[in-house]
């Protein structure tokens, strides 16, 4: 049994003119031990998921799910005195923004102490102790005079530092890293993602990582989803997905990237933008984009199988090419 | 002009815009607490850069390449050094410098007045600028959205009603309207999504292809400024470090610093293999930068040289770096 068992879940957020889905029926599982990542653009609901997982949206969102299992306990039906024992103990999470993630008006050590009194009962002493065992775990030097220090006299990347180990704090099972360095230099962020797989091997956590960047995604990620307006259009080990991604929207991705096409040509852009809330398609979402659509597409997408990565996708692509394509298949006669 | 300039100008196309030493250092503090600081920005900063070419600027946050744009838009006027804008000295912003050379910021959500209509945005650099009427301003402004791909009847809108590419694009016309030469792009697409940076990136170079645009395209991606750059210059704390053309600093850097930074960004490839170089530490403060090298605190290669003295920029003909002891060029043959 996986330690996070998420199916169907649906974030619905009541607006205006009538609910709008931000997450649309997206499941997924990541063990103990495992790095999954959540790829995809703004608007894809990669965050809002993980929010919702950990209780942190609005009241204006709904939240439905057919399975919702952390640990083995059904976090559905659980009350919320509960929750609270798991939520910032067992799982815990990062933010983008570390500079706007840290409350300016207390010290490091206050923040960090915060959570060691609440989930463990420390006194103190031993809260003093274990948060400089942590400042010395995420690799801040000197953690004893950094203790009393506030936030804005930390830069971005000691920030972060910061959030992690306060992130740590309770040993968590499972940690989620929403953007972790996208607010950060590359010669910092490439520090603080060894630091990020290295805890997680050491301490055999699940580690959830959502980012935007592919060049991330292939650096840190063993399992990645993809998600596209709230759903989730494929699944795949890292290697596969960009050697032979299933769907058309993660082949557009993949060779969107600078890096992937010749020096000064033209990139092989996208066009249109992802469906906002008045013009959702009512078959697949990625259809108005997709230069393999079908006038089937409009109507209806089908959900393939592991072969081809549980691509939601009529006319899955192997090799770059798409299976079972209406027209290619009279040309071949 | 000097003659050095006219030389090169016969040689190697027109050059647009050149700088040397441009210096920029502001005073910082002077309040209730503490003394008085000063913060060198930019120091010494020379690069010429051509027509229909790109000069691509990168390096981390705090090293001095927005201070650079605002510098060479004239924005700010510089504390030292002097620059040259199609071969005539800038010393104060006026209306014929300021029509060759315009900019594009990096976030199109807050680069957009949110009251003024489309139209109104594209036309007013043309109401301050010439003296063109309103039938002109308005065929010239519908020129330019059909250039960057914005349809007749977005003139009417508001820039909430367009997402960030859209943005993005008017952005890129509202900056094309007095057909300048030169443009500055200050990390024109590291606030969009992968799909649309795509789609703006090609218009970039199209325009560029067919206007003969100058690019000073500033930006911390290195795999957007692989693609589009001609030269490269890649600045800490406030000095140039490397510059040249960009293959060359790509396959071989000199620097350690361009070093590190080329094998800390991250690669969409997994099947690569990674040859990182952990960069102990981070940027000093400009406050109180390191003696001799800037990079000395966080470079494995430094000696008690580079912690006293501070490296010139070596020319080396084509790729330039600042340091004593600068990374082997490869063997021949391999």
């Amino acid at each position: 049994m996986a330690l996070l068992e998420i199916e169907n879940l649906t974030v619905a957020f009541a607006t205006s003119v009538g609910p709008f889905k931000a997450v649309d029926n997206v499941s997924l599982t990541c063990d103990r031990g495992e790095i999954l990542s959540i790829v995809g653009e703004s608007g894809s609901g990669k965050s809002v998921a993980m929010l919702a997982l950990m209780g942190l949206l609005p009241w204006t969102a709904t939240v439905t799910a057919d399975t919702l299992r952390f640990d083995g306990k059904d976090m559905l039906t659980m009350s919320a005195q509960q929750k609270r024992t798991i939520i910032g103990k067992d799982i815990a999470m990062i933010f983008q923004e570390p500079m706007s993630s840290l409350n300016p008006c207390f010290t490091v050590g206050f923040q960090i102490g915060e959570s060691l009194r609440i989930h463990m009962g420390m006194n103190r002493a031993q809260r003093r102790e274990r948060s400089i065992e942590l400042l010395n775990l995420v690799g801040i030097p000197a953690p004893e005079k950094r203790l009393s220090l506030f936030p804005h006299q930390l830069s971005g990347g000691m920030s972060q530092r910061v959030m992690i180990a306060m992130a740590l704090a309770c040993d968590p099972k499972l940690l989620i890293a929403d953007e972790p360095t996208t607010a950060l230099d590359v010669t910092i962020q490439a520090q603080i993602l060894d630091l990020l797989v290295d805890l997680q091997k050491r301490h055999g956590m699940g580690l959830i990582l959502i980012t935007h960047d592919m060049g991330v995604v292939a650096e840190t990620a063993e399992r990645v989803q993809v998600q596209y307006a709230g759903q989730k259009v494929e699944e795949q080990h890292v290697r596969e997905l960009f050697r032979d991604p299933h769907h058309p929207y993660t082949q557009a991705l993949l060779s969107a990237l600078p890096e992937r096409a010749t020096r000064r040509g033209r990139l092989p852009s996208i066009p249109g933008v992802v469906p906002g809330q008045y013009d959702r398609p009512s078959g697949c979402l990625f259809a108005p984009r997709c230069r393999y659509a079908t006038e089937r597409c409009d109507r209806e997408t089908e959900r393939q199988g592991a072969e081809f990565g549980f691509a939601l996708c009529n006319y899955p692509l192997k090799d770059g090419d798409p299976t079972g394509y209406p027209e290619k298949a009279e040309a071949g006669q | 002009m000097s003659d050095t300039v006219l030389e090169r100008r016969t040689a190697t196309g027109e050059i647009v815009v050149e700088a040397r030493e441009l210096t920029r250092y502001y005073e910082v503090g002077g309040g209730l607490f503490g003394g008085k600081g000063v913060v060198k920005a930019l120091d010494g900063v020379s690069f010429s850069l051509e027509a229909g070419k790109t000069l691509a600027v990168v390096g981390e946050s705090g090293c001095g390449k927005s201070t650079l744009a605002r510098l060479v838009t004239m924005i700010e006027p510089p504390s030292a050094g002097e620059l040259l804008i199609d071969g005539i000295p800038v010393t104060q912003s006026t209306p014929e410098l300021r029509r060759k050379m315009q900019i594009v910021f990096q976030n199109p959500y807050g680069s957009l007045n949110p009251r003024q209509k489309i139209g109104a945005i594209l036309e007013e650099p043309l109401v301050i600028n010439t003296q063109d009427d309103a039938q002109t301003r308005r065929r010239k402004a519908s020129e330019m959205m059909e250039r960057v791909g914005l349809r007749a009847e977005h003139y009417e809108r508001y820039p909430h009603m367009f997402s960030g590419g859209q943005r993005q694009r008017i952005a890129i016309a509202r900056a094309l309207m007095l057909n300048p030469k030169i443009l500055i792009l200050d990390e024109p697409v590291s606030a969009l999504d992968v799909s649309i940076q795509a789609q703006v990136l090609n218009i970039l170079m199209d325009l560029q292809a067919e206007l003969g645009l100058a690019y000073l395209f500033i930006s911390h991606d290195l795999s957007v400024v692989r693609h589009l750059a001609d030269d490269i210059m890649v600045m800490y704390l406030g000095k140039p470090v490397e510059t040249g053309p960009s293959e060359e600093v790509f396959n071989t850097p000199r620097h350690p610093y361009t070093a590190a930074l080329l094998s800390a960004t991250p690669v969409a490839d997994p099947f690569h293999e990674k040859h990182r170089i952990r960069l102990e530490g981070e940027l000093p403060s400009p406050l109180d930068p390191p003696k001799g090298c800037a990079f000395n605190p966080r470079c494995w290669r430094a000696d008690d040289t580079c912690r006293a003295e501070q490296p010139p920029l070596f020319d080396l003909g084509l790729q330039c770096h600042a340091c004593f002891h600068p990374l082997p060029l490869p063997e021949p043959g391999t």
